[in-house]
């Protein structure tokens, strides 16, 4: 057989296989970003599907219980019940007013089960006081 | 004060518009003059940008709050040394950083190449000039380090200021950055160089001899940045990962995969002048996707742990990175004609069919990387839906890969080039090879049921043995000749021919690295409510924890939960993590305290207050083997070091005949 043919089968049978592992993985892993809105609207098709839904933690909501940690998302005025059981720790970020993400699926309860968070600090910039604004520096007189 | 800074800036921003004209026409219109005059401007944006970076250091240290740079990254109660770690903690701070440090690359680079590549040079110093505006304009237009906060017409003191990302506030972080932007920003010269030399339609030696070295000083950089990374998630964030494919990770990793790749394929085109636009366009790659990095990492455009601002910069970078690939490409196909291979392959079994599939392998774990991470973009782009994948994907992915990689690293340095026999195959990873197989079946009796573990070890054994028996074969053969002992005879055989056996080091490094990755399939953990005085069981350790003490210092306060940790009933330490509030930023993070060993980590986490406030929450983990990632590390870094050091073979040679090589050398230049 000609030694590029060889090359060719070769070179040919490793991105197949590569490829084929990775439309797996990502047909097992994908999840769909949605708002909390689009969640309510899925009905039975949010069950089947894993999602990654984003929105602010409601004060005082977040009840830990054991392992399990539950708490409600909030975005405007629409509101998710959500239960964490993952593995890993929550970051430290997590707490009432953070910018949350979680991942998971909608229990037939109507309640989030979330298998992961994401957390993201909002408050740090609502310290600034009011009326303070940054300009570029320039002689002042 | 902040005048001056933006002020030189400013200047800087013209200076590098000037050295990029300058350069080009000098070359153009042969006004060695001009070009001269471009080279020093190269020098005076250097020392424009270190005034300043000086400034902005200073008001950061001495706590300038009137500027909202240093009052939103920096605070009173910080230690100098996170104040300082402030220059490159914000977005604008470290654009400046990014900037500062190609300024000193390129300084470097004219400075010692300036005689050297008289023909090239100009373009050179133009292509590192171009990348030098385009940050500078991002610096001195959009995201501006030098803003004071105005009330009305007047510019205020806001007092304290609320200080860096408490996450940050450990040490690698204070290193961690400066090693990825010296990794980022070092690419851009062999860049430049494979540039200058297409456009001058030079033989393509004569760049890669010159980028080589730096090619790997970059990549050392980079790779300790990464390790840093690592080695900081693992200690700082808490859930004991030390990767996990965030966006900002991957975006690192990036540009180290096909650095990685060009190492390996430069040596095809010096040995066989093989490969040569495949060294072009990774050499090419790997610059972009460090632009990309960049951008990635700056513009939030994928949603990322790493929480930094969301902002306008994005669309800057889309536009350079388009307009220079298009121009990248445009040469590249422009000058396909000089880049002509000198060999063909011949045999599947060869050492450039391995180098073949080595790069081939790269690029499909970049590409696959580089598909997750914009997932979301390409799904929303054409099915109107965004959709994330995760860690598994990037696994299931990357492990084969990793498998293959690992197989290749021990039969490539062996492999003969041009053809090989199956005879020679067979003669030279027969011992390897049982020795693998050996430790499968042993792990196997052992009760080991973990498919990819058994191969990963197999394969490390495999890989182990046959760098071990290169420097063996190769010592024990001086040894015979010199009669020194065999350690000595190895490091006189690393002496001679440091390219090689510092690349093996690099392999062993390697190796011993996926020995601790590999160890991540045998973890163990517990989450528990603790009272004081309880007992907590895992593995073959017991946790006695004491009651929660308080602590506080003006920069946190601090609740810690001491615990004795008793292994096979004997009392081994006492840990102590720790869960803080920092004081000025309201946030909490948690102290993890690690119980380091070289077979296992014992890492707890204390992870809060109950509900009722009565008992405390601990996460107790045992990691197998990560200790080996960062001793794999220390390894790949001694062997890249090696491979930095000249051979002693070279280093005589040019005494001996230093005449004629200075003659002829000269002799080729003109």
């Amino acid at each position: 057989m000609n030694t590029y043919w060889k090359f060719g089968l070769l070179i040919t049978a490793i991105i197949g296989t590569l490829a084929w592992l990775a439309a797996g993985g990502i047909n097992d892993t994908k999840t769909y970003y949605k708002t909390i809105a689009e969640v309510r609207q899925m009905g039975q098709q949010g069950m089947e599907k894993r999602l990654r839904v984003g929105g602010d933690v409601a004060p005082n909501s977040i009840v830990r219980k054991g392992r399990e940690v539950s708490f409600t998302l909030s975005q405007d005025k629409l509101r998710l019940n959500v239960v964490y059981d993952g593995i890993d720790p929550l970051p430290d970020t997590f707490k009432d007013g953070a910018q949350a993400l979680a991942d998971g699926r909608l229990g037939p309860d109507g309640v989030f089960r979330a298998t992961k968070i994401e957390a993201k600090c909002a408050s740090k910039y609502e310290a600034k006081p009011t009326g303070v604004r940054p300009v570029s520096s320039r002689p002042v007189s | 004060m902040e005048n001056i800074g933006a002020l030189a800036i400013l200047l800087a921003f013209c200076f590098a518009i000037y050295a990029v004209i300058g350069s080009l026409v000098g070359k153009w219109a042969n006004r060695p003059l001009l070009v001269v005059s471009a080279e020093r401007a190269v020098y005076c944006i250097w020392a424009l940008l270190t005034t300043a970076a000086g400034i902005l250091i200073y008001s950061l240290i001495h706590g300038d709050y009137r500027m909202s740079y240093v009052w939103e990254h920096s605070n009173h109660a910080m230690p100098n040394i996170y104040k300082f770690a402030s220059w490159w903690g914000g977005q604008e701070g470290s654009l400046l950083f990014w900037s500062w440090l190609l300024a000193s690359y390129s300084s470097v680079v004219v400075f010692k190449n300036r005689r050297k590549f008289r023909d090239m040079m100009p373009y050179v110093t133009a292509i590192l000039m171009v990348t030098q505006t385009f940050f500078l304009i991002l610096v001195a237009f959009v995201a501006k380090p030098f803003n004071v906060w105005q009330e009305g017409h007047l510019i205020v003191n806001l007092g304290d200021g609320n200080g860096l990302n408490p996450l940050l506030q450990y040490w690698t972080m204070v290193i961690h950055p400066p090693m990825l932007y010296l990794g980022y920003v070092g690419f851009v010269v062999p860049f430049a160089f494979a540039m200058g030399s297409l456009i001058t339609k030079q033989p393509g030696e004569a760049w890669i001899k010159t980028t080589r070295r730096w090619t790997l000083v970059t990549w050392m950089f980079q790779t300790t940045g990464i390790l840093l990374g690592a080695g900081w998630a693992y200690a700082v964030l808490g859930w004991g990962g030390y990767w996990g494919w965030d966006p900002v990770e991957n975006a690192s990793l990036l540009p180290w995969i096909t650095a990685t790749a060009f190492l390996h394929s430069v040596m095809m085109q010096e040995k066989k002048g093989m490969m040569k636009v495949w060294n072009v366009v990774l050499v090419s790659t790997t610059f972009f996707l460090c632009i990309f990095g960049t951008f990635l990492t700056r513009s939030g455009v994928v949603n990322s742990v790493h929480a930094f601002a969301q902002s306008s910069i994005g669309t800057y970078f889309v536009t350079f990175l388009a307009i220079g690939i298009a121009l990248t490409l445009y040469l590249i196909l422009n000058r396909l004609d000089f880049l002509k291979s000198e060999a063909q392959l011949e045999s599947v079994l060869s050492r450039e069919s391995s180098f073949l599939f080595n790069n081939l392998i790269l690029l499909a774990s970049c590409f696959a990387v580089l598909w997750g991470t914009l997932f979301p973009v390409i799904s929303e782009a054409f099915t109107g839906e965004k959709i994330s994948v995760d860690a598994p994907f990037f696994n299931r992915v990357q492990i084969p890969i990793a498998m293959f990689l690992m197989l290749l690293t021990g039969v490539g340095p062996l492999i003969a080039w041009r053809k090989s026999s199956v005879e020679s195959l067979k003669r030279a990873f027969m011992w390897p090879a049982m020795a693998g197989l050996a430790v499968a079946v042993t792990l196997l009796g052992f009760g080991v049921r973990n498919f990819y573990a058994l191969v990963s070890f197999a394969l490390c054994t495999f890989v182990g043995v046959t760098v071990l028996i290169e420097f063996y074969k190769g010592a024990h053969a001086i040894k015979s000749k010199t009669g020194a002992n065999i350690l000595v005879s190895a490091v006189e055989l690393t002496h001679r021919n440091t390219p090689r056996y510092g690349g093996y080091l690099v392999h062993m490094g390697i190796v011993l690295m996926f020995i601790g990755f590999t160890g991540k399939a045998f973890d163990k953990n517990t989450t528990v409510e603790v009272a004081p005085g309880s007992v907590v069981k895992l593995g073959s350790y017991d946790l006695h924890t004491y009651p929660v003490q308080q602590t506080q210092n003006e920069n946190y306060a601090a609740e810690m939960l001491p615990i004795e940790v008793f292994k096979n009933g004997e009392d081994v330490a006492t840990l102590t993590p720790e869960h803080r509030v920092y004081i000025a930023s309201k946030q909490p993070t948690s102290e993890v305290a690690i119980r380091r060993r070289l077979n296992e980590d014992l890492y707890l986490n204390f992870a809060g207050m109950s509900a009722d406030n009565q008992r405390a929450v601990l996460q107790a983990y045992v990691f197998p083997l990560v200790s080996w990632i960062w001793i794999g590390y220390w390894v790949v870094l001694i062997g890249t070091l090696i491979c930095l050091t000249p051979a002693k073979t070279r280093m005589v040679w040019p005494r001996t005949q230093v005449v004629g090589i200075a003659g002829t050398h000269e002799h080729v230049e003109k």
